[in-house]
């Protein structure tokens, strides 16, 4: 079993990688198109010789150009891919980190009060689904200043999620821990840090990991919007080049990204669980 | 007489249900505690038992009646009262040593890290869990957290414990080693308990007075049995003692029939709920259920009813 699954993943890593090559080999035949339009879009691409879409080749060595040089920087619209993903990392971590902040005290009242549960209940049931993006134009309106408004926009879509499992979490420690420190007459400061958090912190870990990996994946329709800087915007950027490979070369790290992301949480989860 | 350390005066439990119709669990509950007195409180699960002890420890409120310790109403859970748990309830995230010092360093604040560790290892040496300090509770056998549980409620120095069946989900074996050191622990530290239990050996072993409980609803106690049997009693010769099966027989006799039908033999009079029965059935020789076993003492009145 040990060998066998990666062996698997090798195998099929391969194939698509040879389906895909085979899917883009040139065609030989000919193309007649109007020759001014030939002129315009040069002769490869207007006979046909050469397939529209990268063959694995040239991502690779696209690959290869932006990993020698991640932090070049010549001008707003050309920026290195790690440039890019070191804003957009920013941005998701301060809204993140901002989420977090609000989320965690707040799911603590709402955990411990039933009345508090119930007087927002309704805000969150609405506030919820409401897609992130929505956000967007009155966050420019109000915050005036698009940095920020990318900012915001990972804000609230990173606090439900943190919001809701650390209510939960309060709220489903077990009666017997509250009444070891009821008994031990515990204050309510040492009683929240002491026997609350380290009971509900798996169940809140767990609400964070959901967090991030919502934001990761607004941040690339957030930037696609203001613009400017991160992976999205330069998504964005390439497709209006036309750079088929720099787009397949972005979504590539932003996959890797969000994997390294969920990872270090799902670790630091690991820390605070106890086995029961 | 002297003061009781806890005097418990007419509590009462009951529940509101639908439409407004009060539930009584349980009521008229008067009786009351020595200092180093042990205590076991036994009936059938529904009468309530569980509800007294948190009534006691002050987690739940009575709907009627008093709890007094050393002469003072409570207001509500003290350090002075320490509970075990009948699951235990140690913290998982802790380990035996954190889950003990949470607890004395609940109790002395100020203490410094050493005497705190050092107040720990005295305990923990005490409940026989030397070097297993460093476990977590998952990493423990189900007897072995219920020493921690045992010296964590010790380890605050508490005037008072309260036990809730707390060998109840453990096996045979385990229950009786846990039991003799129970009996040990409390015998060099003069330690007053009160226990809620469902098994009449424990209550035999371990209870110096044991409270008869009638079923619910409206559970009352029938009456208090006065153990005879010496109080440096064991497990292995415990039955061995003339007393044993004449106690043992009038505790399963009350629990197969009278707790049933306590309300029609109290109906007959003589009974006062504020002054439960004082009864003492190993001094009476008609009880003597297993033939064979010389009569320790000379004839004695088969009830005494005190004050």
């Amino acid at each position: 079993m040990g060998w066998r699954a990666p062996a698997l993943s090798v195998l099929l890593f391969l194939l698509f990688v040879g389906v895909w090559h085979a899917a883009t080999l040139p065609t030989a035949a000919e193309r007649t198109v109007d020759a001014e339009y030939a002129k315009l879009v040069g002769a490869a691409a207007a006979t046909g010789q050469k397939s529209s879409f990268p063959a694995p080749a040239d991502v690779a060595g696209k690959i290869w150009t932006h990993l020698k040089e991640p932090f070049y920087d010549k001008g707003p619209n050309d920026k290195g891919i790690g440039i890019q993903l070191a804003y957009s990392l920013a941005r998701v971590l301060a809204g993140y980190l901002l989420a977090a902040l609000v989320a965690i005290p707040i799911g603590f009242l709402i955990g411990m009060s039933p009345l508090v549960y119930r007087a927002l209940d309704p805000f969150i049931q609405v506030l919820k689904p409401i897609s992130p993006l929505a956000w967007m134009p009155l966050a420019l309106f109000t915050l005036k200043d698009s940095g920020v408004s990318a900012v915001f926009v990972i804000f609230i879509c990173s606090l439900w999620p943190m919001l809701i499992n650390t209510a939960f979490g309060v709220a489903a420690v077990r009666r017997e821990w509250l009444n070891v420190a009821k008994t031990l007459e515990v204050g309510p400061l040492r009683k929240a840090f002491r026997v609350i958090l380290p009971a509900a912190a798996p169940t809140i870990m767990t609400g964070m990991r959901i967090s991030i990996g919502i934001a990761w994946l607004v941040i690339v329709a957030d930037e696609m919007l203001v613009g400017g800087t991160g992976i999205g915007y330069f998504v964005w950027n390439e497709w209006n080049n036309l750079s088929i490979t720099n787009i397949l070369t972005a979504i590539l790290a932003i996959g890797l990204v969000g994997m390294v992301l969920d990872l270090m949480l799902a670790r630091l989860t690991r820390l605070v669980t106890f086995p029961e | 007489m002297t003061e009781p350390l806890i005097r418990i005066e007419g509590i009462a439990k009951r529940y509101t249900g639908r439409g407004g119709a009060a539930a009584t669990v349980f009521e008229d509950i008067h009786f009351g505690i020595d200092p180093g007195e042990f205590v076991c409180l036994i009936g059938h699960s529904g009468c309530g038992k569980t509800t007294i002890l948190n009534i006691l420890a002050g987690l739940e409120p009575a709907t009627a009646g008093y709890v007094f310790v050393g002469g003072r109403e409570i207001g509500g859970p003290s350090l002075d009262r320490a509970v075990i748990f009948q699951s235990h309830a140690l913290m998982p995230w802790l380990t035996v040593m954190g889950n003990i010092a949470f607890a004395v360093t609940s109790r002395w604040p100020g203490w410094s890290k050493a005497r705190v560790r050092d107040h720990c290892q005295e305990y923990i040496d005490l409940v026989n869990l030397t070097g297993a300090e460093k476990k977590r509770p998952s990493e423990l056998s189900g007897g072995m957290k219920q020493r921690v549980g045992i010296a964590r409620a010790l380890a605050i120095r508490p005037s008072m414990l309260l036990m809730d069946e707390p060998f109840s989900a453990l096996d045979a074996l385990t229950r009786g080693m846990l039991q003799e050191e129970v009996l040990r622990i409390c015998a060099e530290t003069r330690q007053t308990v009160f226990m809620i239990t469902h098994d009449v050996d424990e209550a035999i072993l371990l209870g110096d007075k044991i409270i008869l409980m009638t079923n619910g609803p409206h559970a009352k106690i029938a009456e208090i049995v006065v153990n005879t049997l010496p109080r440096n009693r064991n497990r292995h010769d415990l039955h061995r003692h003339p007393h044993y099966y004449r106690i043992r027989n009038h505790l399963i006799e009350f629990l197969v029939d009278r707790s049933r039908a306590f309300s029609e033999e109290s109906a007959a009079g003589g009974y006062e709920s504020r002054n439960p029965p004082l009864t003492r059935p190993g001094l009476d020789e008609g009880l003597s259920g297993v033939s064979g076993i010389p009569a320790a003492r000379p004839p004695k009145p088969m009830v005494v009813v005190a004050k």
